[in-house]
């Protein structure tokens, strides 16, 4: 209790007093996982949405587990596969991302990318199965059905952004990993967390956690008043 | 005068199954006609087959005296549209829905005839209202304002009040004949209820297993039916 | 009825479960350090200890840090670190009842096959650390407050050197020795290691190779480079301690016996011991 009160005063006094340390470490951590996102969206919302529409594509039945087996990957085993990936004796070493930001944005996307595929994929099968002949009664060409479909299913990709973007910004075992938790390059929030716990600092420990749930409370108050703006609840 | 509809050999299968067997039916322009029966007898795909969502496995559709072919262009398919039992509304607001229409077919011309037709349907004051917050009988009464907008020369509806109460029931149909008397929009009625088609059709039919028991005048089908089977449905009786 | 008698049958082994069945394993809570746990050491004894005095020994492998917040919090019934400033207090304190000598073993300086910095062979520590200071060759840090991490500040500081971890050479990573040593193998980066680490790591650190300390404690002339081990029973003030089993594993870790089995730990692997016997126990037999 009384560390759990410490680290409630440490949180604020951190932010109050505007460490740079932490402004850093905060920085860092929105820039790899707001970055790994939005390449995640731009991948795999388009792929999502032309799976989820296309009801007769052929190799469905392999095709759709794979994708639900991917959403449920281990974040660590994403790292240490880019880890592999990236280290000299690697394929891509060359790249020299290792124990970059780059590497961890390229970790990350990975976690994230079939989260947006498959929960895009299952918004758009739900839309109402009778919407595309209700629109080509009202005279639709095949391209609009798909689009209007697409609108429709607005509230649940937004679940899926949101899902992702949690999903990134509170693993750690990639971003360890590939990272390296590098002082001053590739420190993050939650690797910051593991390090003040194992030197024993629980009470900060705890407030930098704090600090990672009110970035995530904040950044998912954005996105809601997003969806109640497109209709949602 | 050119019938909006004339079905010749029309037989529409599914695999082995078949739905609809109707060797010859016109219908005709600016009339209401009313098609009655049973459950599974084949109507929806009928008015399907009307709206050209579908072409018929075998047989000629001529509408407005020109044979459309299964390459149906899209003006043609733009002139008739259909409203189902169920309002299928977009989640956006109502004036969003009543307009969609519209913008499939193009800009959306800024006048005022979304507000007209929401005030006709007595949805006025709901135009920004949120689709979800809608009792089920204004949520078809837009699916209604959303056909009408776009000014169909066929309207087809299957089963437009199904589920509603007296007071929509009434105000719907009112629309409909209101509709067909200004503008000559020829229209198909499905309907589970005979009492509807007696009040709205101009002519009725029965339709039992893809098959047309009997099409007749109003009047006459309900008072002089000429089929038993025909009376035996107007009796009460399950037929099939 | 029915459910009644299920509920009782519940009850039952429940109470079962709790009893003290003479034949239940003890349970000790030993917290010590990564680098410990990592060199395979305890995997090797423990079960001698498990054995003869019929516990289940739950290994908590943390930094020196966290494994004295463990034992000051009394979440750990003995622990075994090295780093000897905070032991003391530790004890001082009042946390843990006495500290005993256990082993010890050394740290070497290792770094990248190509040695920029031109350090192989150097005698001392403090020396190495200046060249590689002065040519700004990369060195990783554990940055993790544990014992490696603390005995290497104390290097920098008797070579008067005070390092920037915003400076583009020195890394501080925060991590354990197994990662900050595949990261100086990947990036080509000095650090300081225990010698246990980094020979069972060896294969996977083809990159890296003793810099300072020689092939084996017996070459390694740096006195700052030796690593004494400590083991401390927790204060049972505390509350749900199990001092006796943690009274019995520290007479068992000290004696004559197990200290023989620890200094033959690693001989047949890496033809040296890890770790080198240094009870009182032992030092009297």
């Amino acid at each position: 209790m009384q560390t759990l009160r410490r680290a409630f005063a440490d949180a604020l006094e951190l932010l109050w007093s505007m460490d740079s340390a932490l402004l850093e470490i905060v920085g860092l951590t929105l820039q790899v996982t707001l970055v790994a996102l939005t390449i995640a969206l731009l991948l795999g919302i388009p792929i999502g949405a032309a799976i989820g529409l296309a009801r007769r594509l052929p190799g469905r039945a392999f095709l759709v587990p794979l994708i639900y087996t991917g959403m449920g990957l281990p974040p660590v085993v994403v790292g240490l596969f880019t880890y592999l990936l990236l280290s000299n004796q690697g394929p891509i070493g060359g790249l020299g991302w290792l124990f970059t930001p780059a590497g961890m944005i390229m970790a990350q996307t990975i976690i994230a990318f079939p989260l947006v595929l498959g929960l895009t994929m299952a918004a758009v099968q739900s839309v109402d199965p009778d919407l595309p002949i209700q629109m080509r009664a009202l005279g639709a060409t095949r391209r609009q059905v798909a689009l209007t479909t697409l609108v429709e299913s607005r509230i649940g990709v937004t679940a899926a952004v949101v899902a992702a973007y949690g999903s990134i910004i509170s693993e750690v075992g990639a971003v360890m990993l590939v990272g390296g938790n590098i002082e001053g390059e590739t420190r993050v929030l939650t690797t910051a967390i593991v390090l003040e716990t194992r030197k024993g600092n629980f009470a900060l420990a705890l407030a930098l956690g704090i600090i990672l749930l009110g970035l995530a409370f904040l950044t998912n108050l954005v996105f809601h008043r997003l969806q109640v703006r497109q209709g949602g609840p | 005068m050119t019938p909006a509809y004339e079905l010749n050999g029309i037989r529409h299968c599914y695999g082995e199954r078949c739905v609809v067997d109707v060797p010859e039916l016109k219908i005709n322009a600016g009339e209401v006609f009313g098609i009655v029966g049973p459950s599974g007898a084949g109507k929806s795909t009928l008015l399907r087959l009307l709206n050209f969502l579908e072409a018929p496995t075998e047989g000629q559709i001529h509408h407005q005296g020109v044979l459309v072919t299964s390459d149906v262009s899209l003006e043609t398919r733009r002139e008739i549209t259909t409203v189902f039992q169920r309002p299928m509304l977009l989640r956006r607001s109502v004036a969003a829905n009543v307009r969609i229409g519209q913008r499939i077919r193009g800009p959306v011309p800024k006048d005022d005839t979304v507000d007209g037709w929401l005030g006709r349907l007595g949805l006025g004051g709901l135009a920004d209202a949120p689709v979800r917050t809608l009792s089920a009988g204004e949520a078809q009464r837009v699916a209604l304002a959303r056909a009408l907008v776009v000014n169909p020369s066929v309207l087809l509806l299957d089963e437009p009040t199904g589920n509603l109460d007296p007071y929509n029931v009434g105000l719907i149909e009112e629309i409909v004949r209101a509709e067909c008397a200004e503008r000559g929009t020829t229209i198909v009625i499905v309907t589970h209820d005979p009492f509807q088609a007696r009040r709205l059709a101009n002519r009725t039919a029965l339709m039992i297993g893809g098959v047309m028991v009997e099409v007749a005048e109003t009047n006459h089908f309900f008072s002089d039916p000429q089929q038993p089977k025909t009376a035996a449905f107007l009796r009460g009786d399950l037929v099939f | 009825m029915r459910p009644l008698i299920l509920v009782l049958v519940v009850l039952a082994s429940l109470a079962a479960a709790c009893s003290n069945d003479p034949s239940e394993p003890e349970i000790l809570r030993l917290a010590t350090t990564t680098s410990t746990n990592d060199s395979g050491l305890l995997d090797a004894i423990i079960s001698d200890f498990e054995d003869e005095f019929n516990a289940r020994v739950d290994v908590v492998a943390v930094g020196t840090g966290q494994a004295i917040e463990l034992g000051k919090a009394g979440d750990a019934d003995v622990i075994l670190v090295h780093s000897r400033a905070r032991e003391d207090a530790f004890v001082a304190d009042g946390h843990g009842t006495a500290r005993y000598d256990v082993m010890y073993n050394d740290f070497v300086t290792v770094g990248p096959v190509d040695d920029p910095a031109a350090v192989a062979g150097t005698a001392l520590a403090s020396d190495a650390f200046t060249a590689v200071a002065s040519t700004e060759s990369t060195f990783a840090s554990r940055g993790d407050d544990s014992g490696t991490h603390s005995k290497e500040i104390s290097i920098w500081e008797s070579a008067g050197i005070a390092p920037d971890p915003n400076s583009s050479w020195y890394k501080s990573l925060g991590q354990g020795m197994g990662a900050t040593l595949n990261y100086s193998n990947e990036a080509g980066a000095y650090t300081l290691s225990d010698r246990g680490t980094f020979l069972s790591q060896g294969e996977s650190l083809p990159g890296l190779g003793v810099m300072v300390g020689g092939a084996s404690i017996d070459e390694n002339v740096d006195p700052a480079l030796l690593n004494p081990y400590g083991v401390i029973p927790v204060n049972p003030d505390k509350g749900n301690i199990n001092s006796e089993l943690a009274d019995d594993f520290a007479v068992w870790i000290t004696s004559a016996e197990t200290q023989e089995k620890i200094g033959d730990y690693g001989l047949d692997t890496f033809g040296q011991p890890l770790f080198y016997p240094d009870s009182e126990a032992w030092g009297s037999r």
